[in-house]
């Protein structure tokens, strides 16, 4: 750190720091304000939240509250529930967008070009202006099971999964990421007569870490964080994720510890994640502004 | 069947099958059915069979009309006052069994205006929680999308100094943008809380005690703000990495050059930087305003709407009905109108924005 001296540069470092720190102040706090709380009981936390000690491990601290919350309400099922659609999504998506990207860059086919820009419209079409007619749709759907066909997908797995897989987003960036590609590699590869499959496995894909971590964090961020379509979606307790959880903290009484209990063991995990791989975070937000 | 294709024919549409077969069935066809059920009585669950209503459902949210009335007056022509105030005939005179205005039965007062003691003019709307909804987005987006463009650019130029740690200070900005927004809107309930709650007393510590404590989110002139600033909170530090990565396509000579000039800041900015983030600011803008126009866990969390339906908005409307009241053709025409809304503004946009040559 830069000696803070009596001359103006030292100075002007000092007020530097300390508008940065300010400012990541105003976005820490309500975090922090979660974390602590949920370590007390609920009326000191709703007294302590009349001052600083909000921020502060002070008073009757515990691990009451995370127990509670585990009695409340299906915690376990709700955390399987998320991890599992959001893991399950993150992979077929990253399959199914990374081949449609391949076959759009670097295979010849007739109507390549109109479906790749029908695919670029549906970016401008809000999923909430879609999630209605979609509710109805997939009330509807058949399913083939091991019990044979089944209609109706609501209070499912699929349901949270199917309609997520592919979206225009993935596939554009992909796209793009694949155009820089050097492209005598493939013609090269094609030459030495390997097979579209092969290209794909060998040569592409071991190319393609960043984008597939680009692509991995974007749709993972999306899903974990899901609340609308599932609460439309799932009624039965054994099929919602986490954020429908939540709706359980909210019977008469709201236990204020309890809840942020619960927040805290959602949200952690994930902002663990993020600041371990932040580098990788943010690079995929960039990438999806770089080439608009 | 395949054997009509050509090697990379079979090909493309193989690799490429899954990817479109999916979006146009979860994207595309519902994108349709919104559109046509636009203009049925589709209801989720219903023992009857679907009938075409033609354009009721969007008359049902859109019909507005006005009406001028004069007060009231008594045999000698002057204005009976009541309660100091001239007495105006109910609306409820109008749209109520009057033979001589069906056009405005069953509308509502939406809101009025007009001088004392002469003629007012009312708005009446057909359904006027959907006007309400209408307003709020507007004045969300209208705000949202420039201060957080804005505050998101400050930011950025913040963060694109060399100093050691500044990666530090990137990463706490971004921080909140990783949070579900739900979990967001509960934190912030409770910091808005009219109570006890930290902002109330954070204002009144730092004016010691004059700035009373207010119920932020159930007030109607304060929950819409509470919710606008609270959301510029959660997103903004994704559009500073959006306008960083714009800053970083801007050539480093060129800084050089303006060094050796002798160019103050505020050149550097409007002369080398803003010029060179156009595309940035043009992708920022368009971005923000579609998200904003999606408002909707926010109002679900915090406010479901209120009070006085002042924190109302288009998509909590359309799920409330589509979803709510299993009404799919009422949340679907909202669903249409709010694409619309969305598709004009951006290729206002766009158009606003272009290259001009």
């Amino acid at each position: 750190m830069a000696m803070i001296t009596a001359d103006n540069r030292g100075l002007r470092l000092a007020t530097r720091y300390g508008v940065l720190a300010l400012i990541a102040l105003i976005f820490v706090f309500p975090l922090v304000f979660m974390v602590m709380s949920s370590l007390k009981p609920s009326q000191q936390l709703l007294q302590d939240s009349a001052n600083l000690r909000a921020f502060l491990p002070v008073g009757d601290i515990s691990l009451n509250n995370y127990a509670d919350a585990f009695k409340r309400a299906p915690v376990a099922t709700f955390v399987f529930n998320s991890v599992l659609v959001t893991g399950v999504t993150v992979i077929l998506s990253l399959l199914v967008c990374s081949a449609a990207g391949f076959a759009f860059v670097f295979v010849d086919w007739t109507g390549r070009q109109t479906i790749l820009a029908i695919l670029l419209a549906t970016l401008i079409l809000p999923f909430e202006t879609i999630a209605i007619p979609m509710l109805l749709m997939v009330a509807h759907l058949p399913w083939l099971g091991a019990e044979g066909v089944s209609w109706g997908w609501l209070n499912s797995y699929r349901v949270q999964i199917v309609p997520f897989i592919a979206d225009g987003l993935t596939v554009f960036l992909f796209v793009q990421y694949f155009k820089d590609l050097p492209g005598e590699l493939i013609e090269a590869a094609r030459v030495e007569g390997a097979s579209w499959g092969q290209i794909y496995r060998k040569v592409v894909m071991p190319l393609s870490g960043p984008i597939l971590a680009t692509a991995a964090i974007l749709k993972f961020l999306v899903m974990y964080n899901q609340y609308l379509w599932p609460l439309m979606v799932t009624q039965e307790e054994g099929y919602r994720p986490v954020m429908v959880g939540l709706q359980y903290f909210f019977q008469l009484n709201v236990a204020w510890g309890e809840v942020m209990a619960y927040l805290s063991m959602i949200t952690m995990p994930v902002l663990a994640f993020y600041l371990y791989l932040q580098k990788a975070f943010i690079a995929s937000i960039a990438s999806t502004g770089v080439k608009g | 069947m395949a054997s009509r294709f050509t090697v990379s024919n079979r090909t493309g549409w193989l690799m490429a099958g899954p990817a479109v077969l999916l979006i146009a069935g979860f994207v595309v066809l519902p994108f349709f059915l919104a559109i046509f059920f636009s203009f049925t009585n589709q209801r989720l669950v219903s023992p009857n069979p679907t009938e075409f209503v033609g354009l009721a459902n969007y008359r049902q949210l859109l019909g507005v009309a006005t009406v001028t009335i004069e007060p009231v007056r008594d045999d000698a022509g002057q204005v009976v006052m009541k309660d100091g105030v001239p007495e105006y005939p109910t609306i409820r005179s109008l749209t109520r069994n009057n033979p001589d205005r069906p056009d405005l039965a069953g509308m509502r007062e939406w809101f009025s205006f007009g001088s004392d003691g002469g003629a007012k003019t009312f708005i009446l709307a057909r359904d006027v929680v959907f006007m309400k909804a209408i307003v709020n987005t507007f004045i969300f987006v209208i705000v949202v999308a420039p201060v957080q463009a804005g505050l998101a650019l400050g930011l950025a130029l913040l963060i694109n100094q060399r100093l050691r740690g500044i990666n530090l200070f990137r990463a706490i900005y971004f921080m909140p943008v990783v949070v579900s927004i739900v979990v967001v809107s509960l934190l912030w309930r409770l910091i808005y809380d009219g109570q006890s709650g930290l902002l109330n007393n954070l204002l009144g510590a730092i004016s010691f005690g004059l700035i009373p404590p207010v119920d932020w989110l159930g007030n109607p002139s304060t929950a819409l703000g509470a919710i606008i600033g609270m959301s510029i909170w959660q997103a903004v530090g994704f559009h500073m990495v959006i306008w960083l990565s714009g800053l970083q396509t801007i050539s480093p000579t060129l800084y050089e050059a303006a060094a050796i000039e002798g160019a103050s800041k505020w050149q550097v900015f409007r002369y080398i930087t803003w010029p060179g983030l156009r595309n940035t600011a043009v992708l920022i803008l368009i971005v923000i305003t579609m998200q904003a126009f999606g408002l909707f866990a926010q109002i679900d969390v915090m406010t479901n709407g209120g009070p006085l339906d002042s924190t109302q908005t288009i998509v909590f409307q359309a799920i409330e009905r589509g979803y709510g009241k299993q009404d799919i053709s009422g949340g679907s025409a909202i669903s249409v109108i709010l694409f619309v809304i969305v598709l004009s503004i951006s290729l206002l946009q766009r158009w606003l924005t272009r290259e001009k040559n």
